[in-house]
């Protein structure tokens, strides 16, 4: 046990409840945010991938998709990461 | 006009068609005109919930192909004169249900009743997706545990996205929260989520606390609504959440643990 352990178990006593509870909320807050974006971004995503791999070889997640929205504009995010020479 | 409600809840077995027959028929006694309709189509059960097994003549899916008309297939029950029941079709049929269908069927209903209760299917298909497609609010059972709190909350996404209120953009389904099989001394051990936890993950509105209870299975092996049985603590909280259901403010009860008397201790509660 270092010094660390000894801080660590002043806090509130994790029980199996607060555990659940951190990872419901943790998880529901996730699943959520995707709820709000637009049902083509899986079809989008799978579509860019195959269009890319015509000319590199990359797998289905190095291409990231997000829909953000501002206001009036949204703003669609595209991540892709090539893969290294 | 018609209330309609859908009592849904994502996970199966967390007491939806306990609570549709439990509410349905606490509506009744009150004197409110109700129809309980059973979406589980292949899976048919609140007829056994209900007792009324054995008078299954004609189903949902038989008026809506037409086989039969709504006042043949309605059973109405042998306890209360203001409450009936639409069984299930147990076809296997998938496809059985038809939203243009199931709009007449509850069109019409909703012309003779006061409230229709409509017992969804456990998932996302279909059937789940008919029974609160219509809905005016929505009944959302779940138990204090992680994958139903879960599943609850995809159903409200899709309350919000996928009822035709939604869709016409009209006020949206009014949500409330069921939260079933309680046990208020795990709670206090810290081994199951509690009320309060339930309802800031979820945030709608707590309509009532079930509490685990021997009750809910005696009941349904007798087929008889759990809410007549006015003398067990599930009966009474049914109750009292049928109240609220009609505008009445009424205190929750059954959330602290209930303190055993010495007779009790020693020899077992019987309830």
């Amino acid at each position: 046990m270092n010094i660390f352990d000894f801080f660590r178990e002043r806090k509130p006593k994790e029980t199996p409840a607060s555990v659940a509870k951190e990872r419901l909320s943790i998880i529901v807050a996730h699943e959520r945010g995707q709820r709000s974006q637009p049902d083509y971004l899986p079809a989008l995503q799978k579509e860019l991938v195959e269009v890319i791999r015509k000319y590199v070889n990359i797998d289905q997640d190095q291409v990231q998709v997000a829909l953000e929205n501002q206001g009036s504009c949204s703003i669609l995010e595209l991540n892709i990461t090539l893969p290294d020479r | 006009m018609a209330k309609i409600l859908v009592v849904t809840s994502g996970k199966g077995g967390v007491g939806k068609t306990t609570s549709s027959a439990a509410i349905g028929t606490g509506l009744a006694l009150r004197g409110h005109k109700t129809v309980i309709v059973d979406f589980d189509v292949g899976l048919r059960n609140l007829d056994l919930i209900m007792g009324c097994e054995r008078r299954v003549v004609y189903d949902f899916v038989n008026v809506i192909n037409g086989e039969a008309t709504l006042t043949q297939a309605l059973i109405k029950d042998k306890r209360l004169e203001n409450l009936y029941v639409l069984a299930a079709s147990q076809t296997r049929d998938k496809d059985a249900l038809t939203k243009d269908g199931v709009g007449k069927v509850i069109d019409e209903l909703a012309q003779n009743f006061e409230f229709v209760i409509c017992d969804s299917p456990a998932g996302i298909e279909t059937g789940a997706h008919l029974a609160m497609y219509f809905a005016d609010e929505a009944i959302v059972v779940t138990n204090p545990e992680v994958s139903s709190v879960r599943d609850s909350d995809r159903m409200l996404g899709l309350l919000a996205s996928k009822s035709r209120r939604a869709e016409q953009g009209e006020t949206p389904i009014k949500e409330h929260l069921l939260l079933t099989r309680y046990n208020p001394e795990r709670v206090v051990k810290g081994e199951m989520l509690g009320v309060e936890d339930v309802e800031e993950i979820l945030a709608i509105r707590l309509l009532g606390v079930i509490p685990e209870s021997q009750a809910v299975l005696k009941a349904s092996n007798q087929g008889v609504p759990v809410i007549l049985d006015e003398q067990s603590d599930a009966g009474q909280a049914y109750g009292d959440a049928v109240d609220r259901l009609l505008g009445k403010e009424v205190a929750h009860r059954f959330l602290d643990v209930q303190k055993k008397g010495l007779m009790q201790r020693l020899f077992g509660g019987r309830e």
